[in-house]
């Protein structure tokens, strides 16, 4: 199983997924880029990314938290996420997400 | 320029968070006094600025505390050594004088002598986020500002805010009044902010003293600095907004800053040190908590508190070259209870 994760190059890298992990700790453990300043615990939007179309509907809703989140993340978008609040499972086996940009 | 006053002490730490806090405890058992120096306006680090309502669990024989509260315990620990505190300073400059002290510089023209430097700078300095927008280099300054100093600066100005946090609605409030027009432009109409200044707002765009622009800034329009007007986009499509000021507040994020010019050794934006003290490439200066980097290294609240009492231990010996070390335990030693104040 894995998941798909195009980085600010636009180059696409396979990520092995594992289930019951947070999306933003598969990417930062498979070495992209991704920030996540504050570990996790969705206060920094620095782990923000841009799901496929076809996935928006099948990883679940943001949180009021993860919502409010969104304000501070650089250039969201209509299927902006924070990558720390997707818990993985089997079924987002060939999930596609892009990596957001960062802020300067 | 005025002479500066130039502080002396024994350690200057760059930063304030909890790291920071325990190693003014630390160096002050062994009676060396601090000065530390944070970007932010108020101790905690990112304890304080990204998380103070939320629960830490590791934090050793303290089930559970969150970030304000472990902030608060450390200051008040700390209290008894009398820190100084430098707070929305920036430290800019390390530089070593001929009597074998650091000189430390920063933004607002402080100067600190000490023998003693300790970077306990986390992440590194908490900047504001800046939107990426083309050109936005040339306006600010003059007509961009990523904080709110002075606010008779703002006065009879044409004021447009971007974001929905509290930063953003707070100065909406207060520049209401002084400002000739204001507006604050917001991706959605949900703010994440105290409900108070959500309702005061939406209060002053009822009563036509302030306007809610729903989108988002993309482009910036104007000439030599001068900002007079941007363009919004929203899902109605894109328009024209007129202002002469712009103030973007998106929060803040990590930058190691001026650290990298310190002339110390780096590794991938961390600070390599030897084992025994916390050291850094330069002797009499020590990187401890998040920031420092060693084989084996966790970034743990914890471990920095570890790597602050074994620093203060060869941060002595620079400060104190002609004295003899004592280790004693606060439990049993009087002239460390004495310190503490509570014997």
């Amino acid at each position: 199983m894995a998941i798909i994760v195009t980085g600010r190059d636009g180059a696409s890298h396979e990520v092995p997924l594992e289930t019951g992990r947070k999306l933003m700790e598969v990417i930062r453990d498979a070495g992209l880029p991704v920030k996540a300043e504050c570990g996790g615990c969705c206060v920094c939007a620095t782990c923000h990314v841009y799901v496929d179309e076809a996935w928006f509907g099948k990883v679940g809703d943001a949180g009021d938290e993860e919502t409010d989140m969104l304000d501070e993340a650089c250039e969201p978008g209509a299927t902006s996420r924070l990558s720390c609040q997707i818990v993985l499972d089997e079924s987002h086996d060939g999930l596609k997400v892009t990596l957001a940009p960062e802020y300067d | 320029m005025p002479d500066n006053v130039v502080a002396k002490t024994d350690a200057v730490i760059i930063g304030a968070g909890p790291v920071a806090l325990f190693a003014i405890f630390e160096l002050g058992l062994l009676d060396l006094k601090c000065h530390l120096v944070d970007i932010l306006d108020r101790a905690g680090g990112q304890c304080t600025e990204l998380f103070p309502q939320k629960p830490i669990y590791d934090i050793p024989a303290v089930p559970v505390c969150t970030g304000q509260e472990l902030t608060d315990n450390l200051l008040k620990q700390a209290e008894p050594f009398n820190p100084e505190f430098h707070f929305n300073e920036m430290v800019t400059e390390v530089e070593k004088q001929e009597n074998g002290n650091w000189r430390v510089r920063t933004d607002y023209g402080t100067e600190i002598e000490a023998p003693v430097v300790i970077i306990a700078a986390g992440g590194g300095s908490f900047m504001p986020k800046k939107p990426r927008i083309e050109g936005l280099e040339a306006y600010e300054d003059t007509s961009i500002f990523y904080a709110v100093r002075e606010m008779e600066k703002f006065r009879d100005k044409n004021i447009l805010i971007a974001g929905g946090g509290d930063s953003a609605l707070d100065w909406a409030i207060n520049l209401q009044p002084l400002a000739k027009k204001i507006a604050l432009v917001h991706r959605r109409d949900g703010f994440r902010a105290a409900p108070d200044s959500v309702n005061k707002f939406k209060a002053l765009v009822e009563q036509g003293k302030a306007e809610f622009v729903l989108g988002e800034v993309k482009e910036l329009q104007g000439a030599d600095g001068q900002l007079t007007g941007v363009s919004i986009k929203s899902k109605e499509g894109e328009h024209t907004h007129t202002c002469d000021t712009l103030l973007p507040f998106f929060g803040l994020t990590m930058k190691l800053g001026p650290i990298a010019d310190f002339g110390i050794n780096l590794h991938e934006n961390l600070i390599p040190v030897e084992l025994e003290a916390f050291e850094t490439s330069e002797p009499g200066i020590f990187a401890i908590g998040d920031i420092n980097y060693y084989p084996g290294k966790l970034k743990l609240i914890l471990s920095g508190f570890h790597e602050a009492a074994l620093m203060a231990q060869k941060a002595f010996r620079y400060a104190r070259p002609d004295e003899k070390l004592r280790f004693q335990y606060t439990t049993s030693s009087s002239s460390l209870q004495q310190k503490l104040g509570v014997s």
